[in-house]
């Protein structure tokens, strides 16, 4: 594995603006994503939540003609920075995207990937992390006869599972989820919630989700976003303890999203 | 309009819908006959001269009996040097057009160039053949020579069943390995290319056996009337349309049995090979669903 010191995985945005081409999606974003706590992004369809999340792992590099101004710091490091190579920078920041995306290859694979990419070959080691990174997911017991199985063999809640240890693997301090239990049935979103609920001890996650109850049930804190009109890009409203934003709100804008009246 | 829903438009619908199924059925169906037909006639007339003294000894008397096994024997040596020279260029070129290659104006250019070029008649491939490799390179007449001209035909369509291949494989899988830190050529390699190998393979062999067949392009350039088989891939060699067309044409004396017998291993060898393929392909498809 890449060497590295292990640090805490929290992000300081500073002004931060997206932009696709010439428009703006996202202007102005500053915040704070401490370390080791949930931080649910929220906030109506084309606010920008998913375009500012792949910025923390600069996803948004692969995507052509975006461009990202302002201030990323990740534990006092510019992530933008020229030094910063995004590769590193995945490592320890993973990602888990909405739809279920297991490779086509075995359970065992699937997880060893990311370990494999990044130079670990012993058996003994990578079974280790497997199992590992199996059990941080909780999908260890489900699993743990069937390993050489093809992942596309699992229901959608344990590939979803499944894709969460792929990332863990990588032992990420930080874990980006977008929308990562939308395609999957309340079981499997509760189980999804219940092993957040355990990582957030040793991992940040950031998530984002457009179900307002998993953000008060999970996350310690809530951040909203809102685009009030096309031509001008989305912001952040407010950012605040989640009891506190689900409770009190600061903004009536904030108070009327999550009340449901628009969104 | 809810309104205008009357029970005569219903119907309507419901029988313009039953005509356009049968018609499309048909359609199939014709299709289907012309394949059943052309492969059971070839059959027909062709399967009983096919013996285990036909597909293993060399013809005799002016080629008028005797076995083929040459002229396999040189068929299999030109498809196996036409995959040689095809399939490594045609498959890092659809890598290339379809990962790496930006979308733009001259790129679009560029795909069209290749699309067109399967387009091309085979002849011209010939033509093209003997003026570069037989006479410009001093090839010669030779497997090597008449194999070249048929990678050239074949690669465009190497190419285009690469790229799309590659093309079908969801983004998802490519951000999820991105995301994990690896790099795009690892990507490419470890997840994209697998993935994307069952469709790379099947286009592949399905043009390759097309080369196999084709007779235009190894006339000038590969094919002799009678050669024994090849002590190297610099000598000329029969080949199996090639040998169909000349005794239709050309023998000194009519003998139907070489010919449609010839066509049937032809026909047999190239089906067997699809449908082990296809079979194959149907096998992976069942493990990955996206």
């Amino acid at each position: 594995m890449v060497e590295r010191t292990q640090t805490d995985g929290a992000f300081e945005l500073v002004d931060v603006s997206v932009s696709y081409g010439n428009e703006m999606a996202v202007g102005g974003v500053t915040m704070s994503i401490p370390e080791h706590a949930v931080t649910a992004l929220i906030g109506p369809s084309g606010c920008g939540k998913s375009t500012l999340l792949r910025c923390l792992n600069r996803m948004n590099d692969e995507l052509g003609d975006v461009t990202v101004d302002g201030t990323i710091l990740l534990d006092g490091q510019d992530i933008y920075a020229r030094t910063m190579d995004p590769v590193e920078l995945r490592i320890r920041v993973g990602q888990v995207f909405q739809k279920p995306n297991p490779f086509p290859m075995s359970i065992y694979d699937n997880v060893a990937y990311g370990p494999r990419t990044h130079g670990l070959r012993g058996k003994a080691e990578l079974d280790a992390v497997v199992e590992e990174s199996l059990k941080r997911a909780a999908l260890w017991n489900e699993v743990k006869d069937a390993l050489k199985k093809h992942a596309f063999e699992l229901s959608g809640g344990q590939q979803q599972r499944l894709c969460i240890a792929r990332a863990l693997a990588t032992e990420p301090e930080v874990l980006l989820m977008d929308e990562p239990a939308s395609a999957l049935d309340p079981i499997s979103t509760q189980q999804i919630e219940d092993t957040i609920a355990e990582l957030k001890e040793s991992v940040t996650i950031v998530i984002v989700t457009h179900n307002m109850q998993q953000a008060a049930r999970i996350s310690d804190r809530t951040a909203f976003m809102l685009r009030e009109s096309m031509d001008r890009p989305a912001t952040l409203i407010e950012i605040g303890e989640t009891r506190m934003m689900f409770t009190n709100p600061g903004d009536k804008r904030t108070e009327a999203y999550i009340t449901g009246r628009f969104g | 309009m809810r309104t205008s829903r009357s029970a005569a438009r219903i119907r309507s619908a419901r029988i313009a819908e039953t005509v356009a199924k049968s018609i499309l059925g048909t359609a199939t169906m014709i299709a289907l006959g012309i394949a059943v037909f052309l492969i059971g006639y070839l059959a027909y007339r062709g399967m009983g001269y096919v013996s285990w003294e036909f597909l293993t000894q060399a013809p005799r008397k002016a080629m008028t009996e005797g076995g083929i096994y040459p002229v396999i024997v040189g068929t299999v040596w030109l498809t196996a040097w036409t995959a040689f020279f095809a399939l490594p260029f045609g498959i890092m070129a659809g890598i290339y057009l379809a990962e790496y290659s930006p979308r733009n104006r001259a790129n679009r250019i560029i795909r069209i160039a290749i699309a067109n070029m399967a387009g091309v008649p085979s002849i011209v491939y010939g033509l093209f053949g003997v003026a570069l490799f037989v006479l410009q390179m001093g090839l010669g007449r030779s497997i090597i020579a008449g194999s070249l001209t048929l990678a050239c035909m074949t690669l465009p369509v190497i190419i285009t069943v690469t790229e799309e291949a590659l093309r079908q494989i969801p983004r998802d899988l490519r951000q999820a390995s991105l995301a994990l830190g690896a790099t795009k050529l690892r990507t490419i390699r470890k997840v994209v290319l697998p993935a994307a190998a069952p469709g790379i393979v099947t286009g592949s062999i399905l043009a390759l056996s097309r080369a196999a067949g084709e007779t235009a392009p190894i006339l000038f350039t590969a094919v002799a009337f009678f050669a024994p088989i090849a002590d190297s891939p610099f000598d000329e060699t029969m080949a199996l349309p090639y040998h169909m067309y000349i005794m239709a044409t050309s023998a000194t004396k009519p003998a139907p049995q070489m010919v449609w017998g010839t066509a049937f291993v032809l026909v047999a060898g190239v089906s067997l090979i699809n449908v082990v393929v296809a079979s194959w392909r149907a096998r992976q498809r069942r493990k990955i669903r996206w």
